[in-house]
């Protein structure tokens, strides 16, 4: 004799709700385990979204020319015409450089010389920040005003680390030491996000550098920009065109494409959390067996009654089965709403795009179906299996 | 094996040994007529409960034949036997069993469950079959809200809602005090009037007198078959 699906459905969900405190225990462990999958597909789905929205403000057209040098005590530089020969280049549409001077900067000269450890002086042409898409953060920027005078622009990084984070409204702006000589300082740059070695340096201009820090005026990176659809041959051309004597030792990259595997890797999730999530689950699932199992032990009576009225041994597995099933579905209901939530406050709260993928949904839902039937088999088949003359007797 | 005789339960030389090997039943013959109503009595351990067991195909006798409403029990699998159980057997037990949180109408619909019947029309057997226990004006109560006299009636009318062949009631009234008690044999006889065949399986001996027919049991074995004057006419002896 079969019973119908909608039967079945309600002789589990009695069973299910006649003890609710520990059907709502199970629930919450199956949830647990859906809702850290969920998170953990739609927090980088959505931080994903951001980065390409954020890459498609900042451009792709950049690319970084380095020198590699030659040995390794050797300070690599291009010559002083790279600049003008890079700027030649058929669809380049900028070029900016910058040296590092090898100066040290301190924040006074009572400050002793670990003060600026860690900034580097650069020589920094005037178009630099239209280049590399750096914004001002506090000031001006070197211009051809002040490029000749001991001025310096601190990158976001620096600015912090030596302590001059804002500039003062009117009135002399603080001084640091570089070298030996006191420079201004006349602007601080936003975080340059694409080009991040400028967060960490003291720019100078072209002309004082030469003049007070003893800079020979050959650039060490140019940042060459160049139309999009041209950028891999602007790329392949470089190395020889700045440097034609020793191509080899110059490196190209494109910080765009650096920033988009960095951000990648700090945004999905490593296996590691899909794993945790899987173990959430898997521990969710045994929660399931051990309540199924316990209301097995439980309800011998029960049993024994639905045997006597008819119940086959596939009915009373049925029922145990859907019970289980009833118990992860729920699970796995709430465990996307609470995944779902979770998603959009992290990503929210660090001003991602919201990105649900209906996959992650879905396949938590499904996972949870599974876990339920499995961790529902053993119980079930044990219920069945159990004679109804035991059953009985023990009620 | 002898042919069916046309009894409702029909038990021919049955013999039960437990693992272990303890003789609950040994070499039984015992036929329930149709409109029966039967007292199997005997003190615990005398194989009443054993003799239920068999009588409802909750298990299956080491030797010898059972027969409920014509059907060979030992030929049958788990599916057929549960349509038997569904449709000709309906069970008393001493402990009512109802789910705590179903109305009185929705428990004996239960009974209706493995049946087939469709969902439409087990409330009206339901109702029907608690009118018939006298407790049509308490189908909408819960469990905890009837007396226990109440809640075993719920579970009489469970077992009739099928219109089984045999009604087989486990010590009724063992949980009952003894004016309720009462009227729940009151109540088979009633029903029993109506054409009910039932057998009570119990050690009260002042219970099974008051019955038309009494089957003694002691050791496993049949010791008296007796049928009262008043009611059945003539003494029968046991074979």
């Amino acid at each position: 004799m079969r019973i119908s699906l909608l039967d079945l459905l309600r002789i589990a969900v009695g069973g299910v709700t006649a003890r609710l405190t520990r059907a709502a225990l199970s629930v919450l462990g199956i949830a647990i385990g859906v809702a850290t999958l969920v998170a953990v597909t739609g927090i980088p789905a959505s931080g994903q979204q951001a980065l390409l929205a954020e890459l498609s403000r900042l451009g792709t057209d950049l690319l970084e020319v380095s020198a590699r040098p030659a040995q390794s005590d050797d300070v690599a530089t291009f010559p002083a015409e790279s600049v003008a020969m890079a700027g030649r280049v058929g669809p380049v549409t900028g070029v900016s450089a910058v040296a590092n001077t090898q100066a040290s900067v301190r924040r006074s000269d009572v400050a002793d010389e670990s003060s600026g450890v860690g900034v580097a002086v650069l020589a920094a042409r005037d178009d630099l920040l239209g280049t590399v898409d750096a914004e001002l953060a506090d000031g001006r920027y070197l211009d051809a005003a002040v490029d000749g005078f001991p001025t310096v622009v601190l990158g976001a990084q620096a600015a912090r680390w030596l302590g001059i984070t804002r500039l003062p409204d009117d009135g002399p702006g603080p001084q640091v030491l570089i070298g030996d000589r006191w420079f201004a300082v006349v602007g601080v740059l936003e975080p340059a996000r694409l080009v991040p070695a400028i967060d960490q340096a003291a720019l100078v201009g072209w002309p004082a550098a030469e003049q007070y820090l003893g800079f020979d005026g050959r650039p060490s990176v140019l940042y060459v920009t160049a139309r999009e659809n041209a950028i891999e041959d602007v790329r392949a051309v470089l190395p020889a065109t700045v440097s034609p004597e020793l191509p080899g030792l110059v490196a190209v990259s494109r910080p765009s494409d650096a920033l988009l595997a960095k951000r990648q890797t700090e945004t999905t999730f490593s296996g590691l959390f899909v794993g945790l999530a899987g173990v959430a689950l898997l521990v969710g699932g045994i929660g399931v067996a051990n309540t199924m199992i316990v209301s097995v032990l439980e309800r011998r009576g029960e049993i024994g009654l639905r045997r006597s009225l008819g119940a086959t041994r596939g009915h009373v597995r049925a029922q145990f089965l859907t019970e289980a099933v009833l118990l992860s579905g729920a699970g796995g209901f709430l465990g996307v709403l609470l995944g779902a939530a979770g998603t959009v406050v992290y990503v929210l709260a660090r001003g991602w795009p919201v990105v649900l993928p209906p996959a992650a949904a879905g396949l938590g839902l499904a996972g949870a179906v599974v876990v339920g039937v499995v961790a529902g088999l053993y119980p079930a088949v044990r219920a069945a299996r159990l004679p109804p003359t035991e059953a009985l007797a023990s009620a | 094996m002898s042919e069916p005789t046309g009894g409702v339960v029909e038990l021919d030389h049955v013999t039960k040994t437990y693992d272990g090997g303890v003789t609950a039943l040994d070499d039984v013959s015992l036929t329930v007529a149709d409109g029966d109503l039967l007292a199997v009595v005997g003190a615990s351990g005398s194989g009443k409960s054993t003799l239920l067991h068999l009588m409802g195909t909750l298990d299956r006798p080491t030797s010898g034949t059972v027969r409920v409403a014509g059907e060979r029990v030992d030929t049958l699998g788990d599916r057929a036997l549960s349509v038997l159980r569904a449709r000709r057997i309906g069970f008393v037990f001493q402990q009512s069993h109802l789910a705590d949180r179903q109305a009185a109408v929705r428990n004996v619909e239960t009974g209706l469950l493995y049946a087939g019947v469709p969902r439409r029309r087990r409330e009206t057997l339901a109702l029907e079959a608690l009118d018939r226990v006298g407790l049509a004006h308490r189908a909408g109560h819960l469990p905890h809200q009837l007396s226990g006299g109440e809640r075993q009636r719920v579970g009489i009318a469970r077992a009739l809602v099928t219109s089984p062949a045999v009604v087989l009631a486990d010590e009724p009234t063992g949980a009952l005090d003894s004016v309720t008690g009462a009227a729940v044999v009151d109540l088979f006889r009633a029903l029993n009037a109506t054409g009910v065949t039932i057998v009570v399986i119990t050690h009260d001996q002042e219970l099974a007198a008051s019955l038309p027919r009494r089957v003694t049991l002691r050791d496993g074995r049949v010791v008296a078959d007796e049928r009262a004057v008043a009611v059945g006419g003539a003494k029968e002896a046991d074979r």
